[in-house]
C-alpha cells in the first residue's frame, strides 16, 4: 500500500500585513509556512512538532484548506484540492476533520452536546443507519461519555469531558484523516493521558490517519509513527518517531530533545544540555540560507548563504549543510 | 539555620454561588536557603492560592485564611496571615517576591522596563533614584540581557516571551529577597525558552543563595529543578519529600498514578499510557474520607471502609518522607515499587 | 462642497431674500448681481473658495463693498461680513466647551474612578443613578430645568441678557454667563466619561500587570493612580478630543435655550433664516475642527500608547 493518502508539497502560507515606517505603510509578508513537504500513509500518525511562530498550526489547517494556500500543493486521497473552491470542498470535509487545542472554545456553548455531535451530520446531509441519535449515542459511549447527557450543555462537563466531545464530533462522519491541533496542552495532566489513550485507541480501531499537532515532544513521541520538527516554517527533519528521539540528525532536533526536561530527576542531574543562543527570528524576516543558522553552533557560510534541501541522512529526511 | 518560609497549617477558603471553595486545607511547607521546593499540583489543587497567600495577595475582602506563614530574612520575620496590610507590602517585592506565569502580560505596556525595575526598588527605597536607575541596569545584566543600557530605555513589547520573564526575574530580584516565588513561571514557554529560564533560576540561586518556592503541573521541570517536592491534591499535600524520594518510590496513590501517566521520551511507545481514571474532586463538596479514594485503585489494600470515611494524616516513617494513605507504608512500598520500575522502562 | 451643493438645489432663491417684504422686483435683482447670484453656480463656487484666501468684493462701481481675507461670504440678513460674525460667536462657543471640559472631566473621571474603587458599594450606586440621569436628560431638559429654576425662579444667577463678557473685562460677569451652560452640558457629558472611566478602570484592575505592581509592594493607591489611571488615559483621551470637536461645531440645543450668542446658534439661526453663506461657514468650521482634531488625538494616542507609536 504505497499511496499516501496525503501528499503536500512546497506548500507555502504567507500572511500580508503592515508596519507603519514614518507616515508610509510598508507591505511585508509573515512566512508563516515556507514550503514544507511530506506524505502521511493511511492509518499512520504523523506528529508535527515545533515551538511558536514554526507554523505548525497554520500547516495543519491549510492542509485541510481552512486556510488557503499561497503556493504549493495538496493531494488528498489522489485528489488535487490545492486549488479546489470552498463549495466543491465540502463533500470532501467528511473525510478530513479537526479536533481543537481549547476544549472551551471549540464548542457552541448555546447548542446541547448532542447537536454538536450530530451537527456534522446535518452539514453533509448524511443519516447514518439506525438514526442520527442512536449514531451520537453510541459515538458519546466509544469517546467515553455518559450517553444520557446528551442534553447537557458544554459549560456543565469538564475540559477532558468537552474534548472528548470534540473528538466524537470529528469522528461522526469516520474521516479518513484527521488534524489533531494541540489536543491535550490544555488539560490536565492526569486527564492527558486518558485523552491521548483514547485517540490512539480510536485511530487503531477506525485506521484513521492523524497529523498530531503538538509542542510537547513526550505526547508526540508516545503517538506518532513519524514525526517532523519544524522551524519558522520549515521542515528541519522528518524519520520514524524512534530514530528521531534515539539519533536526531539535524542540531535544532538535538537541542530541542535536550531541552526537555523528563521527570527522572538523577538523570536531569546528569544530563548534558544544550542552551541555544538567542532568540527566535521574526517570520516576516526570516534568515537567509537555513532559517536556523543564527542559533546553531555548526553554522558555516554556507548555511548562511544557501537553504538546505531536505534530503535522506541514514533513515530520515534532514534539511541541514552538516547533519550530525 | 532558619527556614527562609515556614508555612503552617494554611488553610484558604472563599464563598462562590455555589457555596464555600475549601482551596487550601491545611498545608505545612518550608524553604530553606538555597533551596528549591516545588508544589506539583493539577488545576484545583489549590498550588496557585498557597502561593499567592505567601504574598498576600489573595482577595482580602472574601477570602478567609488561617494558619501562618512566617517570612524570616535576616534580621526581621513576620506572619503574612496576622499582619497588616501595610506591613505585607513593605515585604513584596523585597523580602518575598513573586514572579508569575504569563510573562507577556505581566509587565505594564506603557512604563518603560528601565523605570518598572527602577520603581521596584524605589517603593522600598524611596527617593534614591540614581541607586535605583544604576541597579536596573545591573540586574538587567544578571539575568543575561544584552546591551542592558539601552534595552532599559525600550518598552515591554519590543521584548520576547523569554525575554520578558527575565526582566521579570530582574523585577523580582532587585531589593535581594530572601524567598523567590515562581507560579508556572516557564509554562507560557518555548522548550528551549524553558531551558535557559530553569538554568537562570538555578545560577541566580546559588549566586544568592535564596530559597524558591516554585509552582508548577510538569514532573520534568520538578525533576531538573528541585531539591524538596509537596504533591498537592484538592487543596491538601499528600505527599511530600526530597525529589529523589518522590520520584523513585513514591508513597502516595496519587503520586504514582501521575508518574505512571505521563509519556516519557525514550519509554516504550507501543505501550499505553497509564491513565488516572475519573476527575479530580469539586473543592465545595468534597468526598468524606481521602479525596483521592473515588479514583484510587489500591483501596483494596488498605482497612476496609478507611479510604471512603477517614481523611488520612500525612505521615512518614522517615521525617523527611511523608505521605497521605491508609494503606500502610510497607505494603505500598512492595506494590508501588514494582509499579514505577514499569513506568520508568 | 456639498453643503453648496446641497443649498443651490434647494427651492429658493437666495436674492430673494435678500431683503424682507418691503422687496420689488428691481432690488432682488440687483441684489442677485451684487452678490453674485447672477453667476453660474461653478463660478459661485469658486468666488467663494478664493474668497477665503484673498477676501471678496460684492458689487459694483459706488454700491461696492468688499469683505476682506479670509472671507466666508456675506450675511445679507445680519449685513455682516460673515467671518466678523464667526470672529464674535466663536469665543463665546470656545469658552463654553472649554469650561464644560474641565468640569466633565473632573467630575466624570473622578467618579468613575471611585464608582471603580468602591464597586459595588454605595459610592458605586450613586454613581449609576447620576450615569443614568446623565445620559437620559436630553439638554434641552438640563438646559430648561436650570434656566427656570437657576435664573428665573430662584434668581441666583440672572438671565444673560447682556450678551458675552470676556473674563478679562469683567470675570463674575464672564462666569455668570457661561455657568448655566457649563452644567447642562457638563452633566450630559460627564454622565458618560463615568461609566466609560469606570468600565475601563475595573478592566485594567484585573490585567496581570497590575498584579506585577502589587506584588512589587505598591500601595493600592500608587496602583490605581499611576499604573491603572496610565492605561486608562489614552481612550479618554480620545473621546475627550473628538467630543470638544463636536461642541465646537456648536452645541446648538444648549446654546439656544440658555440664548449664548456661540456658533450653534448661529447656524441654527442661519438656517431657520437661509443664510447660505453662514451655514456654509460654519459647517466648514466646523469640519475642520474635526478633522484637525482627529489627526491631533491620532498623535496624542501614539505618545500615550507605545506599542502604537514604532512598528
Amino acid at each position: 500500500m504505497s499511496t499516501p493518502l496525503l501528499s503536500v508539497r512546497n506548500l507555502q502560507k504567507y500572511f500580508p500585513t503592515s508596519r507603519n515606517v514614518g507616515f508610509r505603510k510598508e507591505k511585508l509578508q509573515v512566512k508563516a509556512v515556507d514550503g514544507i513537504s511530506f506524505d502521511l500513509m493511511k492509518g499512520e500518525t504523523l506528529g508535527l512538532v515545533g515551538e511558536s511562530g514554526c507554523g505548525k498550526t497554520t500547516a495543519g489547517r491549510t492542509i485541510l484548506k481552512l486556510i488557503e494556500p499561497t503556493a504549493g500543493e495538496i493531494v488528498f486521497d489522489g485528489k488535487d484540492i490545492t486549488k479546489l473552491r470552498p463549495g466543491l470542498m465540502t463533500p470532501l470535509r467528511a473525510q478530513m476533520q479537526i479536533i481543537f487545542q481549547d476544549p472551551f472554545s471549540a464548542l457552541n456553548p448555546r447548542q446541547t452536546v448532542g447537536k454538536i455531535i450530530a451537527a456534522p451530520f446535518e452539514i453533509q446531509k448524511v443519516t447514518p443507519e439506525g438514526g442520527v441519535k442512536k449514531e451520537v449515542a453510541a459515538l458519546m459511549e466509544r469517546v467515553g461519555l455518559n450517553p444520557e447527557h446528551y442534553n447537557r450543555y458544554p459549560h456543565e462537563f469538564s475540559g477532558g469531558q468537552r474534548q472528548r466531545i470534540g473528538i466524537a464530533r470529528a469522528i461522526a462522519l469516520k474521516p479518513k484523516l484527521i488534524v489533531a491541533d494541540e489536543p491535550v496542552s490544555a488539560l490536565d495532566v492526569s486527564i492527558q493521558a486518558q485523552v491521548i489513550n483514547l485517540i490512539d485507541d480510536l485511530q487503531k480501531a477506525d485506521g484513521i490517519s492523524i497529523v498530531f499537532i503538538a509542542h510537547d515532544l513526550s505526547v508526540v513521541q508516545h503517538i506518532s509513527d513519524r514525526v517532523a520538527v519544524m522551524y519558522l516554517g520549515k521542515i528541519m527533519e522528518i524519520a520514524k518517531t524512534e530514530d528521531l528521539f534515539t539519533a536526531p540528525h539535524h542540531p535544532y532536533t538535538t537541542a530541542l530533545l535536550s531541552a526537555v526536561p523528563q521527570p527522572d530527576p538523577r538523570s536531569e542531574r546528569t544530563r548534558e544540555r544544550i542552551i541555544l543562543k538567542g532568540d527566535l527570528p521574526s517570520p516576516i524576516n526570516p534568515p537567509a540560507g537555513c532559517v536556523f543558522n543564527t542559533r546553531c553552533w555548526k553554522a558555516q557560510d554556507i548555511c548562511r548563504s544557501k537553504t538546505p534541501e531536505l534530503l535522506t541522512v541514514g533513515k530520515s529526511q534532514v534539511a541541514c549543510h552538516f547533519p550530525e | 539555620m532558619k527556614n527562609l518560609l515556614e508555612i503552617k497549617d494554611l488553610k484558604v477558603t472563599f464563598p462562590t454561588d455555589d457555596g464555600f471553595v475549601h482551596a487550601v486545607d491545611g498545608v505545612s511547607i518550608s524553604v530553606a536557603p538555597g533551596e528549591t521546593v516545588a508544589i506539583v499540583g493539577e488545576s484545583g489543587s489549590g498550588k496557585t492560592v498557597t502561593s499567592l497567600s505567601v504574598i498576600g495577595l489573595h482577595n482580602r475582602r472574601v477570602t478567609q485564611i488561617s494558619g501562618s506563614i512566617i517570612v524570616n530574612d535576616k534580621n526581621e520575620s513576620l506572619d503574612i496571615v496576622s499582619a497588616p496590610l501595610d506591613k505585607i507590602r513593605s515585604y513584596r517585592g523585597r523580602v518575598v517576591s513573586m514572579i508569575f506565569q504569563d510573562p507577556m502580560s505581566s509587565l505594564h505596556p506603557y512604563y518603560r522596563i528601565g523605570s518598572q525595575l527602577a520603581e521596584a526598588y524605589l517603593v522600598h527605597n524611596p527617593g534614591q533614584k540614581e541607586a535605583a536607575n544604576k541597579k536596573a541596569v545591573e540586574m538587567l545584566e544578571l539575568v543575561g540581557i544584552p546591551e542592558p543600557q539601552v534595552r532599559a530605555k525600550e518598552y515591554p513589547h519590543q521584548f520576547s516571551g523569554g525575554m520578558r520573564q527575565r526582566v521579570m526575574i530582574a523585577m523580582a530580584l532587585m531589593n535581594d529577597p530572601a524567598v523567590l516565588i515562581a507560579d508556572e513561571p516557564t509554562t507560557a514557554l518555548d522548550v528551549t525558552v524553558q531551558a535557559q529560564i530553569l538554568q537562570l533560576l538555578k545560577d541566580l540561586q546559588k549566586k544568592l543563595n535564596m530559597g524558591i518556592l516554585l509552582i508548577t503541573h510538569d514532573l520534568g521541570v520538578v525533576a531538573q529543578v528541585a531539591d524538596r517536592v509537596s504533591v498537592m491534591y484538592a487543596g491538601r499535600i499528600v505527599e511530600q519529600g526530597n525529589v529523589d524520594d518522590i520520584f523513585y518510590s513514591p508513597h502516595a496513590p496519587y503520586t504514582l498514578g501521575l508518574l505512571k501517566s505521563v509519556p516519557r521520551i525514550g519509554a516504550k511507545s507501543s505501550e499505553r499510557l497509564k491513565a488516572i481514571p475519573g476527575q479530580p474532586p469539586s473543592l465545595i463538596n468534597l468526598p468524606t474520607g481521602c479525596a483521592f479514594a473515588p479514583r484510587c485503585e489500591y483501596i483494596s489494600l488498605a482497612p476496609s471502609g478507611s479510604c471512603e470515611s477517614l481523611k488520612p494524616e500525612l505521615l512518614g516513617s522517615n521525617s523527611e518522607h511523608k505521605s497521605r494513605c491508609h494503606v500502610p507504608e510497607d505494603k505500598r512500598d512492595k506494590t508501588f515499587a514494582a509499579e514505577i520500575k514499569g513506568a520508568r522502562a | 462642497m456639498v453643503v453648496y451643493g446641497v443649498f443651490s438645489i434647494l427651492p429658493f432663491d437666495p436674492a430673494a431674500l435678500t431683503c424682507g417684504q418691503k422687496c420689488t422686483p428691481q432690488v432682488i435683482e440687483a441684489n442677485r448681481i451684487k452678490l453674485g447670484f447672477d453667476k453660474p453656480l461653478w463660478e459661485q463656487y469658486w468666488l467663494f473658495l478664493s474668497g477665503i484666501f484673498l477676501g471678496r468684493t460684492y458689487g459694483a462701481g459706488s454700491a461696492e463693498f468688499s469683505c476682506p481675507a479670509p472671507s466666508f461670504g456675506y450675511s445679507f440678513n445680519e449685513n455682516m461680513c460673515v467671518t466678523d460674525m464667526l470672529k464674535e460667536a466663536l469665543p463665546v462657543t470656545i469658552n463654553l466647551a472649554i469650561g464644560a471640559f474641565i468640569i466633565w472631566i473632573i467630575v466624570g473621571v473622578g467618579l468613575g474612578l471611585l464608582a471603580a474603587k468602591f464597586r459595588g458599594r454605595y459610592p458605586d450606586t450613586l454613581s449609576s443613578v447620576f450615569v443614568l440621569l446623565g445620559t437620559s436628560l436630553p439638554t434641552f431638559v438640563t438646559g430648561l430645568f436650570l434656566l427656570i429654576y437657576v435664573s428665573i425662579k430662584w434668581k441666583i444667577v440672572p438671565l444673560s441678557l447682556e450678551g458675552y463678557k470676556s473674563l478679562f473685562d469683567d470675570p463674575l460677569g464672564y462666569f455668570r454667563y457661561f455657568i448655566l451652560g457649563w452644567i447642562t452640558l457638563a452633566i450630559a457629558y460627564a454622565a458618560f466619561y463615568t461609566r466609560f472611566t469606570r468600565a475601563t478602570v475595573l478592566e485594567t484592575l484585573g490585567e496581570d500587570y497590575i498584579r506585577t505592581a502589587r506584588a512589587k509592594g505598591l500601595t493600592e493607591r500608587v496602583v490605581l493612580l499611576k499604573h491603572t489611571m496610565r492605561a486608562v488615559l489614552a481612550p479618554i483621551t480620545t473621546s475627550a478630543g473628538l467630543d470638544i470637536a463636536g461642541l465646537i461645531g456648536g452645541a446648538i440645543i444648549t446654546e439656544s435655550i440658555l440664548n449664548l450668542a456661540g456658533l450653534g446658534r448661529m447656524t441654527i439661526q442661519a438656517v431657520y433664516e437661509f443664510d447660505l453663506s453662514v451655514v456654509v461657514a460654519t459647517t466648514m468650521l466646523a469640519a475642520t475642527v474635526v478633522i484637525t482634531m482627529n489627526l491631533i488625538v491620532d498623535i496624542a494616542y501614539g505618545y500615550l500608547d507605545p506599542r502604537v507609536r514604532m512598528k
